[in-house]
Order: C-alpha cells, then structure tokens, then sequence
C-alpha cells in the first residue's frame, strides 16, 4: 500500500507542472527492483484525480527490467532468478538497471484547441 | 503538448532524509535502519548489540500499532520513541524527522531504527541512515534473497539469525548466500542466534570497526 503516498507525489508533480491544463498522458518509468505496482498506483491515480484536470489521463507504465554487469565478465545481461551470466556462466554482477523510479514525461491538451 | 519531467518520485523523501543524514552527522549519531520481515528478530537483535556497545544507544520502533517494542526497549532503560503508522507499511524520512525531535539525543551516538516487519516497502524509502541492515531468520527459508531482491541488492549487511535452527530446518547456506552477493557482491553476511548469543558478538565489533565517527 506505499503506492498511496508514491501517487499523491505524481498528482503534486504532475499538477504543478501542467500549470490547470487538462493532462493526457503521464509517463512513468519503473524499474523492477523498485518494488511498485502499477496496478496499484492505476488504483490510487484514479481515486485521487476525481473532478481534477487530471482525471481521466492515462498513465504509461515503462516498465524497466533488472540488467546486470557481470562480476566477471563484465558484459551486460539481464539475469533470471539464477542470476547466472549467460556468456561466462559465473554467477551475479552490478545493478546497472532496474531501480528506476521517476515521471519522464506529460501529455498535455493544448490551450488553443481547447478554446 | 509533451512536457519532459524526468523527476524521481521519492524526491520529496530523498530531501527530508538529506535533512536528517545532516543531522545525524551533525551529532555524530551513527544511524541503522534495521529491516526484515514480521518475527525474524529485530527487536532481540537491537537489544543484544546495544548491550554489547559501550557508549549510549537509542531506538526508534516503526510498528503498524503497539507500543510493545518500545516497551521492551525502556525495561533496560534505552531511550525510544515508538512510531506508529496506523497501517503505513513502511517508515518514510519525515516520520524520522519528527521522531528524532521527541528524542533526547545530545549524548547518544547510536541509533537504530527498527523498520515495519515488511520486506518490500521499507527498501525503496532512505530514511537518512547511515547503514540499511537485513535480518532474515532460518524458518523463513532460504529463497528470501530470491523473492525480494529490492531489499537484498540494497543492504550493507545482512544477518541470518535463529542458526540454532539450522540442525531442525531445511535450510540451503550457500544459496541463501548466493542469492544476496548475486546483486550485492559487498554485503557483508552475519550468521547469529540472539537466543544461544552465537555469533552476536562477531556482528557487534564489526558494527563498531564501521561507525564513521568512532
């Protein structure tokens, strides 16, 4: 239930950034070690945006596989739960990617359309 | 229109605990985060390395309700402040920040904060500590490093505790092992018993050989 106050932070961030405009899009970048469910911030941004320019925008879930650099080998891999390099077969490495956690980017309606 | 953010959700937590890690250094107060699942002897351990140390210890205890812990910690007299999050699933940098206020902290030069019994929140919330501590125990088994890899990538140490067990439980030592240096080849790995005292003091001097401002 941490996605309750991880979506509050979007809706501040999101709503000070789209200055009232109504948003479209909100593009979330998640790696899988950062242990945040999509559905679940789905769930909150919905509850939470209710009669908000926010309401009704679509969140984009990228998510971001774990990828490792090999202890040994040093090459690039993304590693199943043996967490075995597929070049060198040694096992483990360095977290290069897969703790990501941020907004990239926002959709918003344009102002001359709207009006 | 698209507007690029790129902006870290936790930012807003990432300042506070920038605040408290200042504070922290300020008082020289090396600062534990200890976190581990409901029952796998958080609060024992706390209570066998502050009865090891030899200067003055303080707590803070995150629990959902009860002041149990806390209970426990004033019986030896440890100074304490109970957080309660009334259902929060992890304690997060402001709720430190407010903590250490009700704390009499001037002497004090350890302080270990005992995290909600969770494996999953409390990893991705800094709270300003110097050091992120696991305890896992040998009845949950041995694919814990397996099914919360968040957790284990992230600590300086862990700790395996109730070894005591080890004779009683199926319990792989070289996978467990393996599953926490797969993605965390500098976590340091403690095998203890806070009921027989095995391997506790181990532990406690290497605690101490850490702390920066010793």
């Amino acid at each position: 239930m941490h996605e309750l106050a991880v979506t509050e932070e979007v809706i501040k961030t999101v709503t000070e950034v789209s200055g009232g405009k109504r948003v479209k899009t909100i593009e979330l970048v998640i790696g899988d070690l950062s242990s945040f469910i999509d559905e679940s911030i789905q769930f909150y941004f919905e509850l939470l945006t209710k009669s908000t320019p926010l309401e009704g925008a679509t969140i984009i879930f990228k998510r971001v596989p774990v990828k490792l650099r090999c202890y040994n080998c040093q090459k690039e891999f993304n590693p199943d739960e043996t967490y075995l390099c597929p070049y060198c077969r040694s096992i483990g490495g360095d977290i290069i990617e897969g703790r990501e956690f941020y907004i990239k980017s926002i959709e918003v309606e344009d102002e001359d359309r709207d009006s | 229109m698209k507007i690029e953010i790129v902006k870290n959700i936790l930012d807003a937590n990432d300042q506070v605990a920038t605040l408290n890690r200042e504070f922290f250094d300020n008082l020289k107060v090396f600062t534990i985060n200890i976190m581990s699942s409901p029952g796998a002897g958080k609060t024992s351990l706390i209570l066998e390395t502050i009865f090891r140390l030899d200067s003055l210890a303080a707590v803070i205890e995150g629990d959902v309700a009860s002041s149990i812990d806390s209970e426990k910690m004033a019986e030896f007299n440890i100074p304490v402040v109970q957080i309660n999050t009334g259902g929060n699933c992890h304690l997060d940098a402001p709720m430190i920040r407010e903590a250490i206020k009700k704390l009499s902290i001037s002497n004090v030069r350890y302080l270990f904060i005992e995290n909600i019994g969770n494996l999953i929140c409390p990893a991705s919330f800094d709270l300003g500590e110097h050091m992120k501590i696991a305890i896992s125990s040998v009845p949950e088994g041995d694919d814990k490093p397996y099914k919360y890899p968040g957790l284990f990538s992230k600590v300086n140490a862990v700790i395996l505790n109730k070894i005591d067990l080890l004779p009683y439980v199926s319990f792989d030592l070289e996978r467990f092992k393996n599953g926490i240096t797969a993605m965390n080849k500098d976590a340091k790995i403690f095998l203890l018993s806070c009921k027989t005292k095995e391997g506790i003091d181990t532990w406690v001097e290497w605690l101490k050989s850490e702390n920066p401002y010793k």
